[in-house]
């Protein structure tokens, strides 16, 4: 008997026992539910994250207080660790002698714009930077410029705002040349720069940047620490960079020797290895979730198909009366059994990859199909059908054909 | 002429227990090719038991049971399965039909489990179904389908492979007199067209249409001869 018409006959007995075919079913679709969603969304994250760290400017490395995810509650040494200050910055900018580009950088978070009687959100950061933060954050201009050394030097009450701040104060207006209020304070924008689309959940269009020290006189230093962005000369040169940024600046923060750094450096790399170190465990979880449920499902299967042999005790009693060999029964019974694992697996397969990219869209990533993951998931699906589905066939084949065809 | 069965000494006992029950107790049977045999005897005298070792369903407890020269008891579960699908056609008291699949599916289950092309297949049990007089009646199911017609389709179902022999456990024991009659026509045409039929009845009327007429009591043969309404057509050697 051809595979097709095993399934066709599996569908059918499925069909004559929906309730109990669905309920069943559920176990499997939980399961592959489950895994699928998770590596649904860690894929789409991972592919939001490596466009997002993409956009940092190549062969760049950061330096800030804390480390850029934490987990569990900071240590208290972690906590005490002094802000870096703008002087600092501005000290290992003078000292280091390998890098190419320095960026020091001040942010407040959560503050309004507002052009005439337009205003935004209050949900726009205001950055305080110097011009070496254009290259060390791959940003550059579209239209204007940026500010010089020297607009720092004096303070000038400058900027250069994005793509969203134009959007939602300048509509049909050129906005060079006119006066904003940053969180209250009067600039005048002198440049717009291009968007650097959405990185890892969150627009980037929504900064406006000043000069670092018109920064400090507005908004002052208290409870911020300055974020360092530094670009190495070259690939090559990147390692050497680091260890001249780091050792200089040790002697700048007065670290001892033999002390730890009571600052934070990260790269691409290091922020690629924390945040896969934070997926695994999300990947553990939901291995371990599938799992009991997949051996749950398995077990439901092979009680559902244990029923389904005794129900139709009569019907093998005469298949085998008229020929169908043992093969052939315990074929039927276990095409049977992988039929409702797949149909199971499809659903879960299919609701894992909406559930995931809809909470991955949600999050600003981009939409992926974990086709790895997809064939894992059939391929588990066919071996928990098999497995849970073969003590069953085999009892079914097992059986003398006639106390099968005298079973009531 | 050439012997299809042959049963030596055939014992059937069934434990029950710590009782045995034997339900056969040395059955020495010989049946050649082409004859009519009705298997009597009172109810729980063994007939449906021998019936089923005949038919390969069921396995006696001892002694030797040659099909058509091949000792059947040495046989393993794929071979008896040939066997039953190929030489044998067995049709039930009880119709035994799937009731989930149409006529037409039914007659053609043989088919598929000695593995036929589809529409060779389809072929043959059109013309099985036709051939019992159920031409109009091919897509119903079973339940859509008098007592009568069931147990054609059964018969059908039972010479859709061609198999040399027919077994009939009380083939018309369901019916009502006149549907068995048909029924028996219907057997009297197979056995002219060369088939080796054995059927077990109660009905001295369904019996009298066969030429050789085994009596069963108590799991022994009680008495193995020749009817003699019929003995004229033919002249069977009995032992
Ligand atoms: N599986 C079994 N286990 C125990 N005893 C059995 C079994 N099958 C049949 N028997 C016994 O074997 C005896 C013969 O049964 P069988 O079905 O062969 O009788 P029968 O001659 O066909 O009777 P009937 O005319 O009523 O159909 C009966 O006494 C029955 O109780
Ligand atoms: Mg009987």
């Amino acid at each position: 008997m051809g595979y097709f018409e095993n399934i066709l006959l599996a569908l059918n007995s499925l069909r004559t026992n929906k309730l109990r075919a669905i309920l069943t079913l559920l176990g499997i679709v939980i399961g592959v539910f489950s895994i699928i969603a998770i590596m649904t969304l860690l894929n789409a994250l991972q592919a939001g994250i490596d466009t997002g760290l993409s956009q940092l400017g190549s062969n760049t490395f950061q330096i800030q207080k804390f480390p850029a995810i934490q987990f569990g509650p900071g240590n208290s040494k972690l906590r005490n660790r002094p802000d870096i200050t703008y002087d600092e910055g501005v000290r290992l900018k003078e000292r280091a002698t390998v890098y190419k580009y320095m960026s020091l950088e001040f942010y407040e978070f959560a503050k309004t714009f507002k052009y005439e009687s337009e205003s935004t959100n209050p949900n726009f950061t205001i950055g305080g930077v110097i011009p070496d933060f254009l290259p060390c954050n791959d940003f550059s201009i579209q239209e204007g410029r940026f500010f010089t050394e020297t607009e720092v030097f004096s303070a000038s009450p400058v900027c250069v705002i994005g793509l969203e701040t134009v959007d939602k104060l300048f509509k049909n207006i050129n906005p060079i040349g006119k006066q904003i209020l940053l969180d209250g304070r009067q600039f005048t924008i002198i440049g717009i720069y291009a968007s650097k689309g959405a990185g890892f959940g969150q627009t980037q269009d929504n900064y406006a940047f000043v000069p670092i020290t018109r920064f400090l006189q507005a908004w002052g230093s208290r409870e911020k620490s300055c974020n360092i962005a530094i670009q190495a000369p070259s690939k090559e040169t990147y390692n050497e960079c680091q260890e001249n940024v780091i050792s200089v600046f040790r002697v700048i923060r007065k670290v001892k020797p033999g002390e730890a750094d009571n600052f934070e450096i990260y790269s691409n790399e290091s922020l690629m290895g924390t945040v896969n170190s934070f997926t695994q465990y999300f990947k553990y979880g939901a291995g371990v979730i599938s799992f009991i449920s997949l051996l749950a499902a398995g077990v439901g299967i092979m009680n559902i198909m244990l029923v389904s042999v005794t129900e139709r005790t009569k019907e093998i009693g005469i298949r085998k009366a008229i020929g169908a060999k043992n093969v052939v029964i315990l074929r039927q019974f276990l095409i049977e059994a992988v039929t409702l694992c797949l149909i199971g697996g499809i659903i879960g397969i299919v609701l894992g990859i909406a559930v995931g990219n809809a909470v991955g869209i949600f999050l600003n990533s981009p939409v992926v199909i974990p086709y790895d993951w997809v064939l894992i998931g059939l391929v588990v699906c066919s071996a928990v059908g098999i497995g849970f589905g073969m003590y069953p066939a085999y009892k079914a084949a097992q059986l003398n054909p006639i106390d099968a065809l005298r079973y009531e | 002429m050439e012997t299809v069965i042959e049963l030596k000494n055939i014992y059937k006992t069934y434990v029950m227990g710590s009782e045995d029950l034997t339900v056969l107790k040395g059955v020495d049977v010989t049946i050649h090719m082409n004859e009519y045999v009705a298997i009597m005897g009172p109810s729980g005298s063994g007939k449906s038991t021998l019936m089923n070792i005949i038919g390969c369903l069921d396995t006696p407890t001892s002694g030797d049971y040659i099909l058509r020269g091949q000792n059947v008891s040495e046989m393993d579960d794929q071979e008896l399965a040939e066997v039953r699908n190929k030489d044998i056609g067995f049709v039930f008291q009880t119709f035994n039909l799937l009731a989930r699949i149409d006529a037409l599916r039914n007659v053609e289950l043989p088919l598929v489990y000695s593995g036929m092309g589809k529409e060779e297949r389809l072929e043959k049990a059109e013309n099985a179904l036709i051939n019992v007089g159920l031409e109009d009646r091919m897509t119903h199911k079973p339940n859509e389908l008098s007592g009568g017609q069931r147990q054609r389709v059964a018969i059908a179902r039972a010479l859709v492979n061609n198999p040399a022999i027919i077994l009939a456990d009380e083939p018309t024991g369901n019916l009502d007199t006149r549907t068995g009659e048909e029924i028996m026509a219907l057997f009297e045409t197979l056995h002219e067209n060369g088939n080796t039929i054995i059927l077990v009845t109660h009905e001295e009327d369904i019996a009298k249409h066969a030429h050789r007429i085994i009596k069963i009591r108590d799991g022994e043969i009680e008495s193995d001869m020749i009817n003699p309404s019929k003995v004229k057509k033919t002249a069977v050697p009995v032992e």
